[in-house]
């Protein structure tokens, strides 16, 4: 799974000689430029709805690709600690349920809200790691399930089936955020924040201790290090970012209902990562964009096919079919294995001892 | 039983006194005190009988679920899609045809012939790919659902059951003394709940007597503790898996037309019973029948009883149930480590 750093490792032995930006691939400065100008030529519907949304999706679904990629957990739970962190901020913030909204400034708020998402993450971490494989799915779906019916059947705290309203972004340096532009560049900031942290601790000691957990929890144990402590740790990180993602989320629609964290957008979380590929941090940006696209002109590709526009959830799903028997390690396996193919040489067979 | 008092003689009291209690609470007349703290008895025996026969409802879905996860390392996350087909598959036969009964087999053998497709078509493909399997369930899983949400709409369809299974039946149970003649009054229930009920006991005995004293059922078990050693005896391996995966599928079946009967047939009520049955099966333990019953009234149970004495939280005491099994046995209440 761990695809990219042995690769990036191999072509570039001598990279510390090099000044850092030269170290940088010209991949990233080609979409680093591309996305910081974008404001510059994109409608205001593209900037807010389809990249402002495929940032957030992608955070969202970027936890679940660390908890997956690195560390060998498919978990479920994601979207509800992103729902869980979006109703703290409504709850410890302010919103148009004024009853229950307690109105603390945002500096309070938000990192409650963090906290509170971590706390949650972390406790059903703990749960979840008793367990492998098919019953991590199981349990971390079971969890999202009772979070959903909890949050519709509660009125006192979670205000029920309408959940909360109103939630807008802190009006800080006197830009409203909810803006397109504003809005743009602030879902592109934490996104890239997100990114970079995933990609620095897939490298730093304890992402490579995650993936070896990952490939052979005895051995880990035997050499000593605490197998659960590192899962859990994991389910900590994770949700600090999905709860980065939520909050966000929740600003983007000024709202936050028990239907964004149902089971249904837990699915959808899961499937913009495969269909992405959980083998690298940006898979889950690619997988998002493709969801975000369907989702936003699906009626028309329908239309143009001569189906209703309802039928997207037929199209996600035999999409999500499609990748998961033809490459499981979604498009970005499909990427990789045309590069390999690309870069074969006939005469060294280079292709082998690429891996 | 006597190898589990010895082991455990705390536990052997507690679970005695629960259900001496239970008995009592039951068949006895209560006091006005105990009428004061917990409310009426009618709303407790209802809640009690709701409780064990949504546990019935639950037992079918979540064995054919267990059944399939034991043998083959299947995980079907879209049982419940086959449930959901079962139940409108009840729903047209039943209604087009007038009889009730003949839903159940017409769903049976359909859904059943869809799980001998899954299995063939994707599970053989991918077996001991556990992940790639959930993956591919999910994606039929929402597949289907928009299939069906295509084919006949977002109504609900109710399954009515024929007019000798309608209405209430008097049972012999006390649920209090009118005050003005002094005469008792007896429970009333609907009957088409307890026949369903009885019939999912039936079901469940047989499959464990199938399991348990039939040359398959032997097949079926050695199968589940070691596939590669039944396969090298020369058991027709292949074919167990089908029949096996046929029959979970087909229990889906039956179990859509009870809930259509019980509830009512409507989209998302798949993922419902889905996570039902993935909830029994957690608590009950993986693969297990026994667990899967024990584990299926537990929730029934929890479900009804929770909606009834504390709404709000109803949710969470299913949910608390499965943290403390999962807390203190991983495995499972009668699952083996």
């Amino acid at each position: 799974m761990a695809l990219a750093e042995t690769n990036s490792t191999s072509r570039t032995h001598n990279a510390q000689d090099r000044v850092w930006f030269e170290r940088i691939p010209a991949s990233y400065w080609v979409v680093g430029i591309v996305l910081l100008i974008m404001p510059a030529f994109a409608s205001d519907f593209a900037l807010y709805q389809v990249f402002g949304w495929t940032f957030i999706l992608g955070m969202i679904s970027l936890s679940l690709m660390f908890l997956g990629g690195y560390g060998g957990m498919v978990s479920l739970v994601q979207m509800s600690i992103a729902g869980l962190a979006g109703y703290m901020v409504a709850i410890f913030g302010d919103s148009a349920i004024t009853d229950i909204s307690m109105g603390w400034p945002w500096y309070v708020a938000i990192p409650l809200a963090l906290i509170v998402a971590m706390l949650f993450g972390t406790i059903v971490g703990s749960l979840a790691v008793r367990t492998e494989g098919i019953y991590t799915i199981m349990i971390t779906l079971a969890v999202a399930a009772a979070f959903f019916y909890f949050t519709r059947q509660n009125y006192v705290v979670f205000n029920g089936f309408s959940g909360f309203n109103g939630v807008l972004p802190p009006d800080l340096f006197g830009v409203d955020w909810r803006q397109s532009k504003p809005f743009y560049y602030l879902t592109l900031f934490w996104a890239a924040v997100a990114y970079f942290s995933v990609l620095y601790i897939s490298r730093a000691p304890f992402g490579l201790a995650l993936q070896g957990v990952r490939d052979n929890p005895r051995r880990m144990a035997a050499l000593g290090y605490s197998v659960n402590a590192h899962r859990i740790a994991a389910y900590a990180f994770a949700a600090l970012i999905a709860g980065t993602g939520g909050i966000l989320l929740t600003w983007q629609s000024a709202q936050i209902s028990p239907g964004t964290a149902g089971i249904g957008p837990a699915i959808d979380i899961l499937v913009i990562a495969v269909i992405g590929g959980m083998s690298r941090p940006i898979g889950p940006f690619i997988g998002a964009f493709i969801y975000v696209l369907l989702k936003t002109f699906a009626i028309d590709v329908l239309l143009s096919v001569g189906l209703s526009g309802e039928r997207f959830q037929l199209l996600i799903g035999l999409g999500f079919l499609a990748i998961v028997f033809f490459s499981p390690d979604g498009l970005l396996g499909l990427w990789d294995r045309w590069q390999d193919y690309r870069k074969r040489d006939p005469l060294l067979d280079r292709g082998e001892d690429m891996r | 039983m006597r190898a589990f008092a010895s082991r455990h003689p705390g536990w052997t009291i507690v679970i005695l006194l629960a259900v001496a209690v239970l008995i009592w609470l039951i068949f006895a007349i209560w006091p006005k005190g105990l009428v004061d703290v917990i409310g009426r008895k009618k709303v407790f025996l209802n809640a009690l009988f709701n409780g064990i026969t949504l546990g019935g409802l639950y037992f079918l879905v979540a064995s054919g679920f267990t059944l399939i996860f034991g043998l083959m390392r299947n995980v079907n996350l879209a049982h419940g899609s086959l449930y959901l087909l079962g139940g409108y598959i009840g729903y047209f036969v039943a209604s087009s045809t007038g009889y009730w009964v003949l839903a159940f087999p017409v769903a049976f053998v359909l859904v059943a012939a869809v799980g001998v497709l899954m299995q063939i078509f994707i599970f053989r493909r991918m077996e001991g790919q556990d992940l790639r399997q959930t993956l591919v369930t999910i994606g039929i899983s929402i597949v289907m659902a928009d299939l069906m949400l295509w084919g006949v709409g977002g109504d609900f369809y109710n399954i009515t059951p024929p007019s000798w299974l309608s209405g209430p039946m008097e049972t012999l149970l006390v649920t209090g003394v009118k005050r003005s003649s002094g005469d008792l009054i007896y429970l009333k229930y609907p009957v088409v709940r307890v026949v369903i009920f009885l019939a999912s006991v039936v079901i469940g005995i047989a499959m464990w007597l199938i399991l348990n004293r039939t040359q398959i059922g032997m097949m079926i078990r050695a199968g589940v503790d070691d596939r590669d050693m039944l396969s090298a005896t020369g058991a027709r391996i292949q074919l167990v898996f089908v029949g096996v995966f046929a029959f979970g599928a087909g229990l889906a079946g039956i179990a859509g037309v009870v809930g259509g009967t019980f509830q009512s047939v409507a989209p998302g009520e798949d993922i419902r019973f889905l996570l039902a049955s993935l909830v029994v099966v957690i608590v009950g333990g993986m693969g297990s029948i026994t667990g899967a019953a024990l584990g299926a009234l537990l929730i029934g149970l929890a479900e009804q009883f929770g909606s009834v004495y504390f709404p709000t939280y109803a949710v969470v005491l299913t949910f608390l149930i499965m943290v403390l099994v999962l807390a203190f046995r991983p495995q499972g209440l009668m699952g083996r480590s």
